[in-house]
């Protein structure tokens, strides 16, 4: 069963030729009921700065400091809950880890007996531990890995070449690769049928975020399983043309350009399905310029984006990154305070999200920080998301100053 | 869960039962009915006495007998209390678990009138004077849906909800384009948590659907209405209390809005049952307004039809009508089908009759103040259950206050405990002899269930529906597996549901199955 493993990395960060669908079958790895191989990466100190009021983990000397008031590690015990799971809905699972509190102390701890791989991490284990266990991670069907946003990055580096999914572990845990629970991980791993979705990784700047500047950035996106429908557990590859989906969005996105105007698209997954719609190889971190079905420049500077989108209208498309509600400011500084002027001077901003993510916001405002309250000012109020083909809502935008400050 | 010794009858009296009932469905491995047609086989039915046999014409004859089964009378009983005995619903269930679909009880004494010969043998093409009594029917039933809802006319031909939410849109669509304003006003607005016939209905006459999130507290954001109409705004198709249960105290303000910008309100009263008697759309400024009969009037749902709907409209409206409308001119009834703005038949003929026959006699016997105390008992009832489902641990119910009629509900902390999924509960609670849903669109909350308790049900009913709920899920922190290995008690297993979203699979029809999987 290791043969036909779908070919091809895990990871996306500027891919040359935007052709992948956001859902898509890999038909290799054998539907519930029968045996999977798992991948179980650790971090061991995710998390731990959590309970102590450290607002992260990152870094040896947070780590210390943690350790010093009293916290104690429990991504440990959370593997454990997630393999419990697995385990239990798919007994015929094998494991594959590292030895230590890399993984196999939970593996064991879950009643499994895991095959260790060759590969000694460091005492305390660091980044570069868990990046060079991804790249040795070999023919497995799925990747399980307990952290948080940070290990999620750590992840992305070691390019995993199969489908990976977190268990959320970490006190940053805002990007989509990770499930809600570990419970709810085991689960989605034993219900694992090889149908994949692309989910973004995100992350914080830990040192912002403790002086009280929340705001994630993009990374790139990993391959994870794709969500089962809340329904009733169906296959959500029947339906993965939803009006709903990344593509619908795209497709309406496209729908709604006219001749001469200028697209600024800015980064994540869903404004790369406008690129892919429209054929271009536009990037996925980056920050790009269309016109006329044409690419007019691809991961542009602010400088020149602000030459651009001199003196013709032009519009802003961006989507939401992460679960707060950013839209301008976080991975997009691009579009910066001056820019910004310009397009909306002449244009508009058009904000791409599904129907869930909004809902995720729990009623919350979308939130704009290019750093400038006034150029912030002038996206204040409501704004236009599109949702799907010919299907959009209308949603409050706010500058993230005024949000935070009230 | 497991481990009940044997119920013994030895000893008088009888031990009392225990908190939770010992049920088990009957599991008959029931053949498919043209699967037992035999040949030749009959049942027979006599005749009627003193009625003379008429000679068909041969233009109306069958060359060939139509590929009925062939069956003893007894076989045909059986085969069919059978079926029953493997069913899940309101006459031997505590059926409220199937929220924003108000499955209520279906008064028997309705179906006698149904089965009367005056209705039943009714021809559709019967001339107007020979048919008085069901046009009167439909008449009082128009008036009083009138009065219920304040409007001016109410059609009754539609034969569901979403076909009347689909009339409405055609008749907004229309009255737009009278006025010119076909092409400009190209926008409909509507809501999260409105019942999703009206974004799939707005689309599906072309509309571009813009929908309005719930703002902290569960309501639709009215400034993101203040900012979505305009001059291409055709219409608001919203639902008041939206599927969560939330009544919009501002409406008559999201009204206003949108006469303003020179577009209709349209209201989806499929959540009416809390409401009858209490508000009425007119009086919140609507144009257009809808009611399930097969909800909020007690008639039968029909699995998927015909059920029948109703809509209501405006006196500028009016002439939009699906028609041929039902008029009365003080002597007698009649059928107008010179209606040039129509926007056509709905249904063939008046619609589903017998439904209307149906509500008609539901109404007739409550009266306006059995319709509040309907509504009424409805709120309470809900709102107990819902005091009752929250305190079992796991449980939520998004955003606080009270709801009208209806919940819908979240395992979402069961969930991320235990790892089973509110489908899973629901299947387990069948093993109780209880139904159970989740949600339709959207999938916005995390594990949902949605309750509806209605008029219907009685306080130990509630108290036995909650005591299911949290026995299924306190097993579900005890021995998830065992929860998701349900159901035990039930007619059927775990079945492959790959087919419900599969046309190719699908067949409605025995000659579909023939066709599709047996070819």
């Amino acid at each position: 069963m290791t043969a036909d493993r779908p070919a091809g990395p895990a990871t996306s960060r500027t891919p040359a030729v935007p052709a992948a669908p956001a859902t898509s079958p890999a038909a290799s790895v054998p539907p519930g009921g029968g045996d999977l191989v798992v991948g179980l990466i650790v971090n061991p100190v995710a998390g731990i700065g959590g309970p102590a009021g450290l607002k992260g983990s990152d870094g040896p000397d947070v780590q210390r400091e943690a350790l010093a008031r009293g916290a104690s590690p429990r991504a440990g015990d959370r593997a454990a809950q997630a393999v419990r799971t697995l385990l239990a809905r798919r007994p015929g699972t094998r494991i594959r880890t590292l030895a230590g509190p890399m993984g196999e102390h939970s593996a064991r701890a879950a009643g499994a007996d895991p095959e260790i791989l060759r590969l000694l991490p460091g005492d305390p284990s660091s980044p570069r531990d868990t990046t060079a266990a991804v790249a040795a991670m070999k023919e497995v069907d799925l990747l399980l890995f307990a952290g948080g946003d940070g290990t999620a990055r750590d992840v992305l580096d070691g390019s995993p070449s199969c489908p990976v999914l977190g268990v959320p572990a970490g006190v940053k845990v805002y990007s989509g690769c990770f499930a809600v629970s570990p419970a709810t991980a085991g689960a989605a791993a034993a219900e694992f049928g090889g149908e994949t979705a692309e989910a973004e990784v995100v992350d914080l700047d830990e040192e912002a975020y403790r002086r009280g500047r929340v705001g994630p950035r993009l990374y790139g996106t990993l391959r994870v399983p794709a969500a089962r429908t809340r329904l009733s557990g169906r296959k959500v590859g029947s339906s993965s043309a939803a009006p709903g989906s990344a593509e619908g969005i795209a497709r309406e996105v496209v729908a709604r350009m006219r001749p001469g105007v200028r697209y600024v698209l800015g980064p994540g997954a869903t404004t790369m399905a406008v690129g892919r719609r429209l054929g271009l190889a536009t990037t996925l971190l980056g920050v790009d310029v269309v016109q006329d079905g044409e690419l007019v420049a691809a991961d542009v500077t602010e400088r020149q984006l602000a030459d651009l989108v001199d003196g013709r209208e032009s519009h802003a498309v961006v989507s939401v990154i992460g679960g707060q509600g950013f839209v301008l400011g976080r991975g997009n500084q691009q579009i910066s305070p001056a820019v910004l002027k310009k397009i909306m001077a002449s244009g508009g901003l058009v904000v791409l999200a599904t129907q869930q993510k909004l809902a995720g916001l729990g009623g919350r405002p979308l939130l704009a920080d290019t750093g400038d309250p006034e150029a912030d000012a002038l996206v204040g109020g409501h704004v236009s998301v599109i949702t799907g083909y010919r299907e959009s809502a209308m949603y409050r935008i706010r500058s993230a100053i005024e949000e935070f400050s009230t | 869960m497991s481990g009940h010794s044997g119920e013994s009858f030895a000893e008088l009296p009888v031990a009392p039962k225990p908190p939770l009932r010992r049920f088990h469905q009957a599991r008959w491995d029931e053949p498919i009915i043209f699967e037992q047609s035999r040949p030749g086989r009959r049942g027979i039915a006599v005749p009627a006495a003193g009625v003379p046999a008429v000679e068909l014409p041969e233009s109306v004859r069958r060359a060939e007998p139509p590929k009925l089964p062939e069956m003893a009378q007894l076989h045909v009983l059986r085969h069919y209390v059978r079926l029953s005995q493997e069913n899940l619903g309101v006459d031997q269930a505590i059926a409220v678990g199937q929220g924003t679909c108000t499955m209520k009880y279906s008064p028997k004494v309705n179906d006698r009138f149904v089965n009367d010969p005056k209705v039943a043998e009714l021809h559709p093409l019967q001339p107007d004077d020979t048919v008085q009594g069901v046009l009167e029917v439909y008449w009082r039933m128009e008036r009083m849906l009138a009065e219920i809802s304040g409007m001016h006319r109410v059609s009754l031909q539609p034969a569901s909800g979403s076909a009347a939410i689909y009339a409405n849109i055609a008749m907004i669509r229309a009255y737009h384009a009278s006025r010119g304003e076909g092409r400009q006003r190209d926008q409909v607005i509507t809501t999260m948590f409105s019942h999703p016939s009206n974004a799939a209905c707005a689309k599906t006459a072309g509309y571009e659907v813009i929908t309005l999130m719930p703002d902290e507290n569960g309501y639709p954001d009215i400034e993101a209405l203040r900012a979505a109409v305009g001059p291409r705004t055709a219409a608001l198709m919203i639902t008041n209390p939206e599927d969560t249960g939330i009544f919009n105290p501002r409406i008559e303000e999201f009204v206003s809005l949108v006469h303003e910008a020179g577009g209709l309100a349209c209201y989806d009263q499929a959540n009416a049952n809390g409401l009858l008697g209490i508000t009425r759309a007119a009086d919140a400024g609507f144009d257009l307004c809808h009611f399930n009969l097969h909800k909020t009037f007690s008639t039968p749902h029909a699995c998927g039809g015909p059920a029948a709907g109703a809509c209501g409209v405006s006196e500028a409206l009016a002439p939009f009508l699906p028609g041929p409308t039902v008029e009365f001119d003080g002597a007698a009834y009649h059928l107008d089908a010179d209606r040039p703005q129509s926007v056509g038949k709905m249904r063939p003929f008046l619609g589903v009759t017998p439904n209307v026959v149906r509500a008609y006699a539901w109404v007739m016997a409550l009266g306006a103040e059995g319709l509040r105390e309907v509504a009424e008992t409805a709120v309470l009832n809900n709102n107990y259950l819902m005091h009752k489902v929250l305190r079992i641990p796991g449980a939520s119910a998004h955003w606080d206050g009270g709801r009208v009629e209806q919940v819908r509900y979240s395992w979402q902390g069961l969930f991320e405990e235990t790892g089973v999924h509110s489908e899973e509960i629901g299947v387990r609670a069948a093993d109780f002899g209880v139904h159970y849903w989740t949600s339709h669109h959207p999938y916005l909350v995390p594990e949902p269930f949605t309750l509806e308790p209605t008029e219907s049900y009685s306080q130990e009913d509630l108290d036995e529906y909650a005591a299911i709920l949290a026995h299924v899920a306190d097993e579900a922190r005890r021995d998830p597996e065992y929860v998701r290995g349900a159901p035990y008690n039930q007619t059927v297993h775990k079945i492959d549901q790959t087919s419900l979203d599969d046309p190719k699979q699908w067949s409605p029809s025995w000659r579909a199955y023939t066709r599709k999987h047996l070819a």
